[in-house]
């Protein structure tokens, strides 16, 4: 044991290349814990919610003026397991501050004295605290955020503080109070939740609602899932990129790491053989070489990947909408264990090859010719006008093609995660501006005023350019049971800038486009036709993206009958040379409200997203970053004797750095050339099914969006990459001491 | 040695060696190195060598050849005392100053040859005028001319680990004359060699000194200093001994 000892302490001692395999590992540990959590937050994320909720299958409210507490507490036989009745009111109430108007948010609120710890909806709180007393409220967390510290003025004038946020997967409340404070509010009714044994089909979810009574308000967990599923399948395939990005990444790191190490203990390796080392004993030493410094960097990796999960986690479940996993031992376990298998089926082979090499050649490494392999390379590298310190490292990686093939799957992996994350956050602009689009494409909204027809005023304003109304109405659809949302124009709306899936803007009267949700749901197609009471029928004449799920129709006022749209909004592109303001102006002088058109800015989601991918991509890129560091490491260390040479005929620190900075140059720029189309198919890939798992088909536009400028710029990045690994280890180099490095064996 | 492939290797020579001899090459003056916390390698050792001159370092092993030679060539520095060479003060050089030093000045010779296997023999002799960025059409017939002068023009294109070890000590040689530099350090050329090979060497370095090459060489081998060298100079203990 004490050759094994000699062997592991020689390894030791190169300290440099030691924390930098510690490193590397650890990052790669990280990333696989994170991305082990994507994969595991990715799949069934509603249903894990509930379980770890234990959600509530069936949420009823009784109207309170007709049921008593004991009543709604009796209906607790029908079902396996209950929990309530919780008095509920609902207030109207508005952010402190904010201008006073009608409109505020209406909360249902639900008093409960412990929504964390019942035993059906356990609500996960997710910052502040529970409230404890009158005048606190919990909000839930939702698409729009009422932050910890806020106070909502109510319309009696009296005032709730809002001391956290929470969410409960089964969506049973907006917010949470005390009972007493509920009560105080003015209960209007009681709240049971019920949990059942067969809950799992519609059939038997409408069996129990019945058997509580018309009178119960009731909603079932199946409806929830389902509003839930639109939202969790369109980030599934994104961050399930993501997690497998990750991993083979962090595989390939470990797996290079290890071998390096392996291989750069071949030479003492042969020594100790020469002395009388055993094959079996020389195996052993090298998995405990690799496996130190693998295991040291695998539980740092751990320890980082667990503090950074936090607010990964969270921020994935505030994308689901569920609630940020509870801690995941098994997901740690699985990279410790994933992590050890990787080093040792990396170490043993190469292992059993230093254990098989015969002795002399052991001893040799590092000494005598080499294989001979990368002398082509070399002799071309040579050929050129390049200066020399720039050819030599050109053709440096070809001596070794086993490390050039990692460092170019490393940076190529890098650059494919670049590429992806790129290409995603702007598909999520462009969506976002095709949705926006109709909003944005005229210059001035003029406001709908009562039963006013503001047309003849629009028209006579001086500064006037083309002009449409808009204005909603629902359409009834036979086959739908509900009405569709339907979008009602008048006037000449093809500018609108309505992005076209298929076939054209209607032209006529009895003519309608839809959005892809709409066709789905009904399983028509353009062309076919559409009836339904209080219309004439309508001839489907193209397919419209509005960034919506739901079921929308767009039709001109001719094809409806009149007053089926209260009050138009019209949108006004103004002529050239009109300002906004004085049109503005000169329509408010008439008493008609009008306002510049204008983007309302990034959306919460997409903020968060865009956290997210930053987050993801930055730690992918510093993982290759890092692998290429160490392999470069490992390489300069073998060539530190011929480093010495180049330095002692001359060669200054400066070229030296050039030179190992040159010898990541083809390996950066084949793994970006090879990376970039790889990051360029997952995107197109990706984006587009997540579309489709939100019921959305995406115009071509939010797809392609990719420059050849940018594509070239990415390429380039693989060698930008490539050389920031390089870096450090390229200054290591150029302060090598020339005689020391020349003593080196 | 044809008188052409002489003229190859005098081409460096400033003048006759005769008139000249009494200009200094390198002035080491009150030197010391001590590598930390150990006994003093070098310990306030002063030497002369002149232009021309063919000075041979002899002593025990451990004795501090090499790591005056270090000093000599820019590879390390005095812990006290100064290293003048053809007025530059080496001591005082940065890493880069001192690698463009060594290639204008110092031509050097190891032991173990220290050849780049990866590269072929001409490859290697060109190294030096490309690192200096020497235009490469004139290097390439240096290179040529070095070869043949040397005797091992047939091996130009092959890698050193297929030649002898007197061809390779042979292409060192070559590598370390391609800048014609006015300087050439040797550690132990013939350390590595058997006797066939040493001879060669041996050879070599004389005809070198008699073009007027100024030479500063390491060795164990009592012949070699005494064919070639004009002076010894003995250190014991990192000092010159019975100087
Ligand atoms: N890098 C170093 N670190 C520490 N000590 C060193 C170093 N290099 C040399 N020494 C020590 O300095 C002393 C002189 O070494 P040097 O290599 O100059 O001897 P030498 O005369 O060349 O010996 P040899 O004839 O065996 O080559 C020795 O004691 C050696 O151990
Ligand atoms: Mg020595």
């Amino acid at each position: 044991m004490s050759a094994i000892r000699t062997v592991v302490r020689g390894a030791q001692r190169r300290r440099v290349s030691t924390i930098v395999i510690i490193m590397a590992t650890a990052m790669a540990v990280t990333a696989t814990v994170l991305a082990g959590l994507l994969l595991a937050a990715s799949s069934a994320p509603f249903a894990n919610a509930f379980a770890q909720q234990h959600g509530a299958h069936l949420t009823a409210i009784f109207d309170a003026a007709k049921t008593t507490k004991d009543q709604a507490a009796a209906t607790a036989g029908q079902a396996e397991q209950t929990a309530g009745p919780y008095p509920v009111t609902t207030v109207t109430a508005t952010p402190q501050g904010a201008p006073p108007g009608p409109g505020g948010p209406q909360l249902k609120v639900v008093g409960r004295a412990d929504p964390g710890g019942d035993a059906i909806d356990k609500v996960t709180l997710l910052a502040g605290r529970w409230a404890r007393a009158a005048g606190e409220i919990v909000v839930a967390r939702g698409d729009v955020r009422i932050p910890t510290g806020i106070v909502l003025r109510l319309e009696d004038g009296s005032t709730l503080t809002v001391v956290g946020e929470a969410r409960s997967i089964s969506q049973t409340a907006q917010a949470w109070v005390t009972p007493d404070q509920a009560v105080a509010l003015g209960q209007t009714g009681w709240q049971m939740l019920y949990r059942y044994a067969d809950a799992s089909s519609e059939t038997a979810m409408t069996a129990h609602e019945a058997a509580l009574g018309a009178g119960a308000q009731t909603q079932s967990w199946l409806d929830v899932r389902n509003d839930a599923a639109h939202r969790t399948q369109l980030f599934v395939p994104l961050l399930s990129a993501f997690g497998l990005i990750g991993l083979a990444l962090a595989a390939l790191v470990i797996g290079n790491v290890t071998a390096g190490t392996v291989a750069s203990a071949t030479r003492r390796i042969g020594v100790m053989k020469a002395l009388g080392l055993t094959p079996a004993q020389v195996v052993r030493a090298c998995l405990v070489q690799a496996l130190i410094p693998g295991l040291i960097g695998a539980v740092l990796g751990i320890v980082a990947g667990d503090l950074l999960a936090i607010p990964l986690t969270a921020d994935v479940a505030d994308l689901f909408g569920t609630v940020p996993m509870s801690v995941t031992p098994w997901v740690d376990a699985a990279a410790i264990v994933a992590a050890i298998l990787l080093i040792a089926a990396t170490a043993a082979p190469a292992a059993w090859r230093a254990a098989r090499l015969r002795t002399v050649d052991a001893l040799a490494v590092g000494r005598a010719p080499h294989s001979g392999r990368g002398r082509v390379a070399a002799r071309l590298a040579a050929r050129t006008r390049l200066p020399r310190p720039v050819s030599l490292g050109l053709a440096q990686p070809f001596t070794r093609p086993a490390r050039l093939l990692a460092i170019l799957l490393t940076v190529g992996l890098g650059t494919a995660a670049a590429t992806f994350a790129i290409g995603l956050a702007s598909s999520l602009r462009e969506i976002q501006a095709a949705a926006e689009k109709p909003d944005t494409s005229a210059d001035v909204l003029v406001m709908p005023m009562d039963d006013r027809d503001l047309r003849p005023i629009v028209a006579a304003t001086p500064g006037t350019g083309r002009y449409y109304g808009r204005g909603p109405a629902d359409i009834a659809v036979d086959g739908l049971r509900e009405p569709a949302r339907g979008t009602i124009t008048s006037g000449d709306a093809r500018w609108a800038g309505y992005e076209m899936l298929d076939g054209q803007w209607y032209t006529g009267p009895g003519e309608a486009v839809v959005n892809t949700a709409f066709l789905t749901a009904t399983g028509k197609k353009i062309g076919d036709t559409v009836t339904g009471a209080g219309h004439e029928p309508l001839t489907l004449v193209g397919e419209v993206f509005d960034g919506s799920a739901n079921n929308h129709l767009y039709t001109d006022q001719a094809s409806v009958p009149a007053g089926v749209v209260r009050g138009f909004e019209w949108y006004v592109e103004l002529t050239p040379g009109t300002g906004r303001d004085t049109y503005i102006a000169a329509l408010r002088s008439q008493n008609v409200a009008a306002e510049a058109t204008g983007s309302e800015g990034l959306d919460g989601t997409l903020i968060l997203l865009d956290s997210l991918t930053a987050l993801l991509t930055a730690l992918l890129v510093s993982v290759a970053a890092l692998g290429v560091l160490n392999a470069v490491v490992l390489d300069s260390r073998d060539r530190v004797h011929d480093i010495g040479v180049h330095k002692s005929v001359g060669m200054t620190p400066r070229q030296t750095a050039v030179m190992v900075i040159a010898s990541v140059g083809v390996p950066g720029l084949l793994g970006g050339v090879l990376g970039v189309p790889a990051g360029y198919l997952l995107h197109r890939w990706a984006v587009p099914a997540m579309a489709h798992g939100a019921g959305i088909r995406l115009p071509q536009s939010t797809i392609e969006v990719y420059g050849a400028i940018l594509l070239a710029a990415l390429t380039l990045a693989g060698l930008v990459l490539a050389a920031g690994g390089a870096l450090l280890p390229a200054g290591w180099a150029a302060r090598t001491r020339t005689a020391v490095a020349l003593r080196t064996e | 040695m044809t008188p052409a492939a002489k003229g190859a290797l005098a081409a460096d020579a400033r003048c006759g060696r005769a008139s000249l001899a009494s200009l200094t090459m390198i002035d080491v003056a009150d030197v010391s190195r001590r590598y930390d916390g150990g006994q003093a390698a070098l310990d306030h050792l002063s030497l002369h060598v002149a232009e021309g001159e063919c000075l041979a370092l002899l002593g025990p092993s451990g004795s501090g050849k090499s790591t005056l030679l270090n000093l000599i060539a820019g590879l390390d520095r005095p812990t006290e005392g100064t290293v003048t060479v053809g007025g530059t003060r080496v001591d005082r050089l940065s890493e880069a100053a001192a690698a463009r030093y060594r290639r204008a000045t110092i031509g050097l010779v190891f032991q173990f040859f220290n050849l780049i296997d990866d590269l072929t023999v001409t490859d290697n002799v060109l190294l030096p005028a490309q690192i200096a960025g020497r235009p490469a059409t004139q290097s390439r017939r240096r290179a040529a001319e070095l070869l043949e002068t040397l005797g091992i023009d047939r091996h130009a294109g092959a890698y050193p680990g297929r030649l002898s070890g007197g061809e390779r000590q042979r292409v060192a040689v070559a590598r370390a004359l391609m800048n014609r530099p006015p300087l050439l350090l040797a550690d132990e050329p013939t350390g590595a060699l058997d006797t066939a090979s040493g001879a060669e060497v041996r050879k070599l370095l004389v005809d070198l000194h008699a073009d007027g090459q100024t030479i500063v060489l390491v060795t164990h081998d009592e012949v070699l200093a005494a064919t070639v060298a004009t002076r010894t100079v003995r250190l014991v203990d990192g000092q010159v001994a019975g100087a």
